[in-house]
């Protein structure tokens, strides 16, 4: 009996979430007296899982599992869960880990309960804290299946330093390679944080007033080393690409500073960026609901407060680096 | 081809969140109820392939009779045919299972769902019901052509998109992408007699597993007062003093 964590990883490198979910792995084997182990697929890098509490690594090496594949991930970790005799298994929030779990609970008659924000408040019975409602609300949720999946929301319970020994040992399993959904193009961003694993999350609504000036959004970015999002409405009047609406009905942020300017703060925007840490908000409208869902605002032109917010944070960089 | 959107009944993206019964429940009281906006995507990108591809459209939702009016208006939209399973959603894996025996029954080819319902935000009806059934899946899908035998999918994936080539019979988790927010349809007089006269079927639930059982609920503590700075030295020195974010 284990408890088993997916740690993903891309071009042979732990993504950021790994750590994290490695952290609360640990954490819930801890709970309930058992060892956790992780599998990891195609990565370069798996002692350093070592240093949050992870005792055994299954390492999987097969060229077959390149790109991500949902259905064969899901294959690989249903064998590990069986070899290991686990009951619990830890994936994150990403798009990938969502595509995944599903597949898994149902080839294993398991409750997936994903968006946990905390460690499980018990283990006997088996119950989590998850967001609901769109971070409206929290769910107090018992996993009644033998085997359960949880899905730890992103950035919630962060990375805990935990120096274990750790053994990698490598697992094969038989992939039939050939798909029946198969990849045929990726088109992703490179070099750029992404709106799901930024700290800093810089958003521009319709306050902006036009595609043209989204010059001095980029440059925050750039200087903040952030993400850019953008409001439903200037992604629905096709201002900026979808894949930067954040909301209710579009990505949610969880990072731990997230930047809204012209933003109005419609319930549905504040229902999506309600789970990152720090909240600032710049707008000319102080009844701007935003202001009541912030920690930190100006009241103030977003043309002269970023241009001036860029400078001041150039300032502070160069003096602080 | 034969197509059932699944459909979530589901609080209006606007309403206030209260629960009751010792916080045991959802507070219906006073909610708007909508069709789930990430499965109104998928019934508007059915509707262009009934239009334009023959298409014969379904929608299917698991609830009590206090869900029919969310269907009605599937129905206006265009929907020819609505199914209901009588029982409460309170479950992923127990939905799954019931629109899974709905799609073995009905052999649809292509089945839509929304990524997640903006309510219990599971995000796993879907998933499981294509592996329930073996059907190919894809998810956070925002592109969808059918070409004949070839289907050509797009997936949102974190900081860009994949494109899938696949085949039917196929389940889709769809979302917005699927058709622009502009296409969204709101029924006109005609559409809402019309749909007065579809059939909506109701059947009784099969056997399922309950994987989980939502104990209690509460809403976030309130928020502290916003601190306002005066200019933006105040600001950063604010973010990088005080919230350590910078």
């Amino acid at each position: 009996m284990s408890v088993i964590v997916y740690t993903e990883s891309e071009n042979g490198k732990f993504k950021k979430n790994a750590h994290e979910v490695a952290s609360y792995a640990t954490k819930v084997a801890q709970q309930m007296g058992t060892t956790a182990t992780a599998v990891s697929i195609n990565c370069s890098e798996n002692e350093t899982l070592g240093d949050y509490g992870i005792s055994k690594v299954l390492n999987v090496q097969d060229d077959s599992l390149k790109p991500f594949n949902a259905k064969a991930f899901a294959d690989v970790l249903a064998s590990a869960i069986s070899s290991e005799n686990a009951t619990v298994l830890i994936v994150s929030s990403s798009s990938d880990a969502k595509y995944m779990a599903p597949l898994l609970a149902a080839k294993l008659k398991a409750g997936y309960v994903p968006n946990v924000v905390t460690a499980p408040e018990s283990t006997s019975p088996f119950q989590v804290k998850r967001t609901a409602f769109s971070n409206k609300g929290f769910a107090h949720t018992e996993i009644t299946t033998e085997i359960k999946i949880i899905g730890v929301s992103n950035n919630a319970f962060g990375t805990i330093e935990n120096k274990t020994d750790i053994t990698v040992e490598d697992f094969s399993v038989d992939v039939d390679s050939n798909f029946k959904t198969k990849s045929t193009n990726i088109d992703k961003v490179v070099g750029k944080a992404t709106i799901a694993d930024a700290d800093i999350v810089v958003s521009a609504g319709r306050g902006l007033k036009g595609p043209e000036n989204w010059g001095m959004i980029e440059e925050l970015a750039d200087v903040l080393g952030a993400a850019t999002a953008c409001s439903k409405p200037v992604s629905d009047l096709g201002w900026r690409p979808h894949g930067e609406h954040v909301g209710q009905t579009g990505k949610p942020v969880a990072s731990n500073l997230y930047i809204a300017i012209g933003i109005s703060g419609a319930i549905q925007h504040l229902a999506g960026v309600s789970a990152s840490k720090t909240k600032v908000v710049i707008n000319n409208d102080p009844e701007a609901p935003f202001f009541k869902a912030a920690d930190y605002g100006i009241v103030g032109d977003a043309f002269e407060v970023v241009p001036e917010l860029i400078e001041k944070l150039k300032e502070f960089k160069a003096q602080n680096s | 081809m034969k197509v059932l959107v699944c459909i979530s009944n589901v609080p209006d993206t606007t309403s206030k969140i209260n629960f009751t019964d010792g916080d045991t429940k959802f507070d219906t009281n006073g909610v708007q109820f909508v069709i789930n906006p990430n499965d109104e995507f998928g019934l508007t990108r059915a509707m262009w392939l009934k239009e334009k591809q023959g298409a014969t459209v379904h929608v299917a939702t698991v609830g009590e009779a206090n869900v029919e009016p969310t269907m009605r208006k599937a129905l206006a939209i265009g929907a020819d045919e609505a199914i209901r399973i009588n029982a409460v959603p309170t479950d992923g894996f127990f939905v799954a299972q019931q629109l899974a025996e709905v799609v073995k029954k009905g052999g649809y080819d292509l089945v839509i769902g929304g990524r997640e319902s903006i309510d219990y935000n599971g995000g796993m009806v879907p998933g499981i019901l294509a592996s329930l059934l073996d059907m190919n899946f894809v998810n956070t899908c925002i592109k969808l052509e059918i070409d004949g035998e070839t289907i050509t999918a797009v997936r949102e994936i974190d900081g860009g998109k994949e494109t899938l080539s696949t085949s039917l019979p196929l389940v889709v988790g769809g979302q917005k992408g699927l058709v622009e927010e502009s296409d969204l349809r709101i029924p006109n007089m005609r559409g809402i007699m019309m749909a007065r006269k579809k059939a909506l079927n109701v059947v009784e639930p099969i056997e399922g597993i309950h994987a989980t059982d939502d104990k209690k609920f509460d809403k976030p503590a309130p928020k502290g007062d916003i601190k306002l700075a005066d200019n933006v030295d105040e600001l950063v020195t604010l973010l990088h003093n005080e919230a350590k974010v910078i």
